[in-house]
């Protein structure tokens, strides 16, 4: 049985940094500002779930799942806030999003 | 398996740097400092269970938090030009 949880919490943790690697390639590939903020929020979203999904299978059921729960939970509430107040400020401040094709806006 | 994901982890606080590098708003490099905060906050946890030491899974509630905080503090210094102590 725990080498079933221990077969899951290594997948999880792999797949977690695998998406962490994809958000942080998103970054830097995307054209525009929008669209990096859509690649970075996959870092946090999948990627840091995961990776918590796969420590909690690690650690099974004590009091630091518990943590790690609220870790999740804190990820879970402020990261879209801090996406969501950086793009309207961006868009308050003028930033035009890239509508029309690639063009190289450096 | 915990070390490759502190690895992989680490791979992206460096292409998130990439990106504050080369950002040309100061929004891309706020995206990625938010991005490293998040990704230092799984490192902490991830080292606590290296580490064998649960106390580091506090610390990295509280970098979170903090990282939050520091995001929203410089968007509103950079949108109204002052911490509202007008």
């Amino acid at each position: 049985m725990t080498t079933l949880f221990e077969i899951l919490s290594a997948l999880c943790l792999a797949g977690g940094g695998f998406f962490c690697i994809v958000g942080g390639i998103g970054l830097l590939r995307m054209p525009d500002f929008y669209t990096r903020v859509h690649a970075a929020s996959l870092t946090e979203t999948l990627g840091a779930g995961l990776i918590l999904l796969g420590l909690m299978l690690h650690e099974g059921f004590t009091l630091v799942t518990v943590k790690l729960l609220m870790i999740g939970l804190l990820i879970f509430f402020a990261s879209p806030t801090a996406s969501h107040a950086l793009t309207r400020a961006a868009l308050l401040r003028g930033l035009k999003p890239l509508l029309d094709g690639p063009a190289e806006n450096k | 398996m915990l070390a490759a994901a502190a690895i992989a982890l680490l791979v992206t606080i460096l292409l998130a740097l990439a990106r504050a590098a080369l950002g040309p708003s100061v929004f891309d490099r706020l995206q990625a400092a938010n991005t490293v905060g998040t990704c230092a906050m799984l490192i902490l946890a991830l080292l606590g269970f290296l580490g064998g030491r649960p106390e580091f899974l506090d610390l990295a509630i509280v970098y979170g938090l903090l990282n939050v905080i520091g995001v929203i503090a410089v968007l509103k210094f950079f949108n109204r030009g002052n911490l509202g102590d007008s």
